[in-house]
Formats: C-alpha cells, sequence, structure tokens
C-alpha cells in the first residue's frame, strides 16, 4: 500500500502519564434483563493514558465505555469519573458528560444542523459560551481535523471520514479531559480510516486521556500505553502493547490475536 | 502495440439534442406516448375529460348570476331555451348568500371586525411559516394576537383579554424569580402557581373594577370602560366559525400532542400511562360524541349557573381530538429517528428538554410534517361536524339557505361553492407543506 509510506510516525516520549487518576471503576457489574455483560470490572486509568480494548463482538467493551458516561446504567460497582462518582444524580451525569468527550461508530452528527452547528450547540447550550466565542473555538477545532472549509456544510454532504473528523472536533469543542472512542474506524472505508486515525494520534501526543475500543491493532501498537483484552464481559488480560501483542498470556488471547493478525 | 490500444486525437464538439427529444414533442413522447400502455391511458383520460366537461361545462356556464330565486333562474334559462332538469346552474343564490355563507348570523355593522381579525392572522401567521422572509421582530405580534382575536370576534371589554395576557406575564416574573433565586422546578411551580392564582381568583376583581360602567347610582365607577358590542356565539357562522375553530384547534393541537408524544415514551410510568390512556380513549371515540359531550353533557358536570361558551367547549373537544391523533404522528416521527441521535445529543450533556428542543423535535416533526399536515387537513374538514349540534357552519348554513322558499331546491350550486372554498384551504396547507418539506431538506437522505 502506498500510504504506508507516508505513515505516521509517533513520538513516543511525547505521550506522558500522569499520576493523577482520571477513572476509577470498582467491582462493576451490569446486567441486561438477566443477561450478565460486565462481570466485576476493576479499571484504574490515569489522566494521560491511552487505552486501546480489544476483544470479540459481544464481549462487552462498547458497554463497557458507553457505562463511563452513563449513556447505560451499571447496576453494581462504582464508577468514578474525574473525580464525580456516577449514580442516579442527574446532576453528576450531566457533569462527567460535560467532562468526557465520546466518538460514536456511526458519528451522530446531527443531521438538520451545519457543521458548524453541530459544533457550537453544545458549548452554547450547555457550557453557556456566547456564539461568537463558540464559533471560534469550532472553526479552530475543525482546522485541527483539516476540514475548515466544509463549515458551512451539511453531514450528509461530507464522506465518511469527513464526518467522523467533525464528531471527533464536535467532542473537543466541549474541551473533554477524557475521550472515549466507540470503533471509531469501524464504519468506515480503508482509505477513510487512515485519516481518522491520524487526528487520533495528534490528539494522543497532545496528552488527552483516551479510551479506545477499536480493531485497529496498528493504532494499538502505536500509540497506546495499555490494551485491554476482553471476553465475555471480564477483562482477561491487559498489558503494555509490546508484551501484549509480541507475548500474549491467556489462551483466549492467543486465540483472538491469531485470528485477527492472522492474515 | 497491440490491436486493443486505442488513443483520441481529436475530442467531439457537443450538438444539439435531436428535435423529437425536446420542446412540446419531446414532453409529449416522453409523459404521454412513451409506451403502448402508457398511450392508451392518455387516451382514455382525454375521453373521460370530454365526456366530464361536456356536460359540466354546459351547466356551470349559465347567466343566473343576479337571479334572486330558484323560479328566476328558471325563467331566465326557459328564455334562452335551455329547459329541463340540468340545463343550467342557478348561480343566484351564491350572489345572494355568499356573505351569510362566510359570516353567518353575526351583526352586518360589526363584520369588520371578523375581517380583520383574518387580515391580522395572516400577519401573525407569517413569522410562523414563513420565518425567513418576514422581520424575526414579529414574532411578538403573533403572541399579542392570540389575545386580540377573542376580543375583536367576540368583543367585550378590552380588559378580559389584557388580563388574560398579564396572567402570563406574572407567570413569567414568577417563574423567572424562582428560577434564578432557588431552581428551575420551583421556578417552573412558581409560576403556574401565579398565573393560576390570577385567573382563578384575582383577574375577575380587576376585570370587573376597570371594565365597570359608571351608572347612575354609582357614577364614579369604572376606570377605563373600554370595550366593544358582545357578539353572542350563537351568531357565529359560515367559514368564518370553520376558521375559528380550525385555527385555533390546530394551533392548540400541536404543541399538545407534542407533549403527548413525549409522555408516551416518558420512563415515568404514571406520565406514560395517563397519556396512553388519554390518546386511546380519545382516539377510540367518534368526534360526534365528543360534540355531543360538549353541547350536552359537559354542562351536567359544571356547576349550576355557569355560562360556559358552547364555541369555546367546541373548541376544547376538537382540539384534545386532534391532538390525540396528532401525538400519534409524531411519535411516527420519533420512532424513525435513530437511537444514535439521543445518544449523540446526551453525550454532549445536552439535558432532556434541549435535546429534544435542539435535536429530536426539530428532526422528528420535519419527518412527520406529511402526517401533521393531513391531521391538520382533516381538523379542518371535520368543523362542519358542528353543524350536528346546531353551529351554523357552512353545511349548517346551506340547509338554512335552502329551507328559504326563494331557494328551495338549490343542491349543487351552493354545496360547489363551499367545496370549491374547503378545497382551497386544504390545497393551500397542502402545497404549503411541500414547500417546508423542500426548504427543510438537508440532504441527509
Amino acid at each position: 500500500m502506498s500510504e504506508t509510506a507516508t505513515e505516521r510516525t509517533v513520538d513516543r516520549s511525547k505521550l506522558q502519564v500522569s499520576d493523577e487518576v482520571a477513572i476509577e471503576i470498582t467491582g462493576m457489574n451490569k446486567w441486561y434483563g438477566s443477561f450478565h455483560v460486565l462481570k466485576d470490572i476493576n479499571l484504574t486509568v490515569n489522566q494521560g493514558e491511552r487505552i486501546v480494548i480489544a476483544g470479540p463482538s459481544g464481549s462487552g467493551k462498547s458497554t463497557l465505555i458507553r457505562c463511563l458516561n452513563a449513556l447505560e446504567e451499571h447496576q453494581q460497582g462504582r464508577i468514578v469519573v474525574d473525580g464525580t462518582e456516577l449514580s442516579n444524580d442527574l446532576k453528576n451525569i450531566d457533569k462527567i458528560r460535560r467532562e468526557v468527550g465520546m466518538v460514536f461508530q456511526h458519528f451522530n452528527l446531527f443531521p438538520h444542523l451545519t457543521i458548524l452547528e453541530n459544533l457550537t450547540l453544545a458549548p452554547i447550550w450547555v457550557r453557556k459560551t456566547p456564539k461568537k466565542e463558540a464559533e471560534e473555538t469550532a472553526m479552530h477545532f475543525l482546522e485541527k481535523v483539516k476540514i475548515p472549509e466544509q463549515a458551512l456544510k451539511y453531514p450528509g454532504q461530507l464522506s465518511g471520514g469527513q464526518q467522523q473528523r467533525v464528531a471527533i472536533a464536535r467532542s473537543l469543542c466541549m474541551r473533554p479531559r477524557i475521550m472515549l472512542f466507540d470503533e471509531p474506524t469501524s464504519a468506515l472505508d480503508p482509505e477513510m480510516i487512515k485519516e481518522v486515525l491520524d487526528t487520533m494520534i495528534e490528539l494522543a501526543e497532545e496528552g488527552m486521556t483516551m479510551l479506545c475500543v477499536t480493531h485497529e491493532m496498528g493504532f494499538a501498537r502505536k500509540v497506546a500505553n495499555r490494551v485491554i483484552f476482553m471476553d465475555e464481559g471480564q477483562i482477561v488480560e491487559q498489558n503494555e502493547p509490546e508484551e501484549f501483542f509480541n507475548n500474549p498470556q491467556s489462551p483466549r488471547t492467543k486465540l483472538f490475536l491469531s485470528q485477527i493478525l492472522g492474515h | 502495440m497491440s490491436d486493443i490500444s486505442f488513443v483520441r486525437t481529436d475530442m467531439l464538439s457537443e450538438q444539439e439534442p435531436p428535435a423529437s427529444s425536446v420542446g412540446v414533442v419531446g414532453w409529449m413522447r416522453e409523459n404521454l406516448f412513451s409506451s403502448w400502455l402508457n398511450t392508451i391511458l392518455t387516451i382514455l383520460s382525454a375521453g373521460l375529460l370530454y365526456l366530464v366537461l361536456s356536460s359540466l361545462l354546459p351547466w356551470a356556464i349559465s347567466p343566473t348570476w343576479n337571479a334572486a330565486s330558484l323560479g328566476e333562474c328558471r325563467e331566465i334559462l326557459h328564455d334562452l331555451g335551455r329547459d329541463g332538469h340540468f340545463s343550467g346552474a342557478c348561480w343566484g343564490v351564491v350572489r345572494d348568500r355568499w356573505v351569510q355563507l362566510f359570516m353567518g348570523f353575526y351583526p352586518s355593522e360589526l363584520y369588520w371586525r371578523p375581517i380583520l381579525a383574518f387580515i391580522l392572522l395572516i400577519v401573525a401567521l407569517a413569522p410562523i411559516l414563513f420565518a425567513d422572509m418576514v422581520p424575526a421582530k414579529l414574532i411578538w405580534f403573533s403572541g399579542l394576537y392570540v389575545f386580540l382575536m377573542p376580543w375583536l370576534l367576540w368583543g367585550g371589554s378590552i380588559w378580559a383579554p389584557v388580563s388574560a395576557l398579564a396572567g402570563f406575564v406574572l407567570g413569567f416574573v414568577a417563574y423567572q424569580m424562582g428560577t434564578t433565586r432557588i431552581s428551575g422546578l420551583v421556578g417552573l411551580i412558581l409560576g403556574v402557581v401565579t398565573a393560576l392564582i390570577w385567573w382563578l381568583f384575582l383577574s375577575g376583581y380587576v376585570v370587573d373594577f376597570l371594565a365597570a360602567v359608571p351608572t347612575e347610582q354609582n357614577p364614579s365607577a369604572g376606570v377605563l370602560p373600554l370595550a366593544m358590542d358582545t357578539v353572542n356565539s350563537r351568531l357565529f357562522g359560515g367559514f368564518m366559525l370553520s376558521i375559528t375553530i380550525g385555527v385555533i384547534a390546530i394551533a392548540c393541537s400541536l404543541p399538545l400532542g407534542i407533549v403527548l408524544a413525549l409522555g408516551r415514551q416518558s420512563d415515568l410510568m404514571i406520565v406514560k400511562v395517563l397519556c396512553v390512556g388519554f390518546i386511546e380513549f380519545i382516539r377510540g371515540v367518534p368526534l360526534i360524541t365528543l360534540l355531543f359531550v360538549a353541547s350536552t353533557l359537559l354542562n351536567i358536570f359544571m356547576p349550576p349557573g355557569t355560562a360556559f361558551d358552547i364555541i369555546l367547549r367546541v373548541l376544547i373537544m376538537v382540539t384534545i381530538f386532534a391532538a390525540a391523533y396528532m401525538a400519534e404522528v409524531v411519535r411516527g416521527g420519533l420512532a424513525a429517528l435513530p437511537k444514535g441521535q439521543y445518544e449523540g445529543a446526551d453525550s454532549l450533556g445536552l439535558n432532556y428538554w434541549q435535546a429534544q428542543r435542539l435535536i429530536i423535535m426539530p428532526q422528528a416533526l420535519k419527518i412527520s410534517i406529511p402526517g401533521i399536515v393531513s391531521t391538520f387537513i382533516g381538523v379542518f374538514k371535520d368543523t362542519t361536524l358542528v353543524s350536528i349540534i346546531g353551529l351554523l357552519d357552512p353545511l349548517g348554513l346551506s340547509n338554512a339557505i335552502r329551507a328559504d322558499s326563494a331557494w328551495n331546491g338549490v343542491v349543487w350550486e351552493l354545496y360547489g361553492f363551499i367545496a370549491l372554498l374547503f378545497w382551497v384551504f386544504c390545497f393551500s396547507m397542502s402545497r404549503y407543506s411541500m414547500y417546508l418539506e423542500r426548504k427543510l431538506q438537508t440532504g441527509h437522505r
């Protein structure tokens, strides 16, 4: 592939992890009806960590990160995000959602609003930022994801890769401290995956705390400081990427890696 | 070089399309005679059209405009040598009675009031229907019009609508104070309670005080007795009545329907059960039943002595009937939205009402436009049912007109005229909805 020649290199020395805890999950359990999707999850994420969560479909990895901003409710255990405990208290949920950005597999842009309106909506209504300032911020982040010229178009007029970059910019406009990525490249054509991954790498280099559910193992190797492997609703193995890929311990991990890296 | 290689050396220039594919001939070939089946259908339709028009036009073109009675019509036609049952239309009835068909028995010296109300209605609707073409400030007039219209139509003291408006203002002030000092919920409760206290207990005294007319016993009474002649609801009729009921029911049923649709989707058990129960009960009952309840039963439940205006009662019934249908139409729009839109809004930290207002409703309502407008058209046409409880809508009036000995026996001309007017109103709504759909199209599908 010609793109490998221009493949972005990551300066790992830039990627610093602080001692400050960003997310702490203790003894978390979740059920869908009587189906036990997440079993006794314990996980601590420090500020500045880039975590890739991998695993077969149905292993609960999406559910796990959706619990972190209360898109899904957990029934047992504690989740503390940025010092705020996630409970039924709507105030806490709103506070956490303001600090945590999320990027979805299907972008979830608002099709009835222009790109610029998509980006300024939450800052204006949630953060009460003046419109002009919100628009300046929006243009700043659109430039960062390299599509400022699309600001006045509607999402339907953009390619998948562009839409996903807009979605990332939309989250960034809220100035989050933590970003969650739920299979951000799974709905994209191969040639568009790279532009989205490049944006994510840039974000990592700036020190953003990232939790990323993805099947892009190249991204995991390059950017992640920790890879978590999940199966049947539990964390089976976690390790630094080099160890994880070269020397997996659990037979489930070995099987999974042989299946996705096999060809 | 292999024999499949080919290199173009000169580019071809553009040419005119063949004459058979453009212009009138091209259009006809494409649309009327594109295939055998299409050709047969074209010929059959042309034949049918000829058949209808050849019998309708000679009847409709009839110089009876100035006739004063059905007998006179027949004489005019007889003098022209046109005899027989369907020899010609008797248009005199339209000339003679069109004012009545529009105004009912509204006092003729006060006609300016409904006419002014109707003109102002168009002005008030402009900022809602054509938001991008008129100054945005006009929306304040739309808000004011809500209070102006009943006063223009029914008359009475100006202090009644002013005090109704004051209730909203007081409620809003209380809401603002509660929200900024305490919390949103307290503010809301405070606002509603304040407005209710004003309307139920205080406004009556204030209006009586301000509107009192000085009498001989009490010459000092009355601060500013500004009032217009009161017009009784029983005098309302014709298209004025249909439009009044139709516009108010339409304007109230959409917000009520949205609230019911949201309630039906709510996680709160009680709210959900109440909304589902309401929708299913109202939809399961014919409108006529509700109108009979409005005209007869409702008074039984009221404390004796309360005079509850008949048009107001009808309005409430038509509105809740339309709202139940509207709720289901809006629910369809809500169901068509992907779950990702809710999640996108949630993940950005928008609260429930912000998400509904900014993300969900604009899209759901856009999807529901055809259904919403169908319901609007249905409501407007259903206003003719009020003739059954004795209100004189155009259909009710047509019976009254035909009871007059001068016009006894006129059927087609009257109903045709009424049908044409209804069609004009309904067709306008339909065209507007298509315009709106085009305007809101942002090319996401």
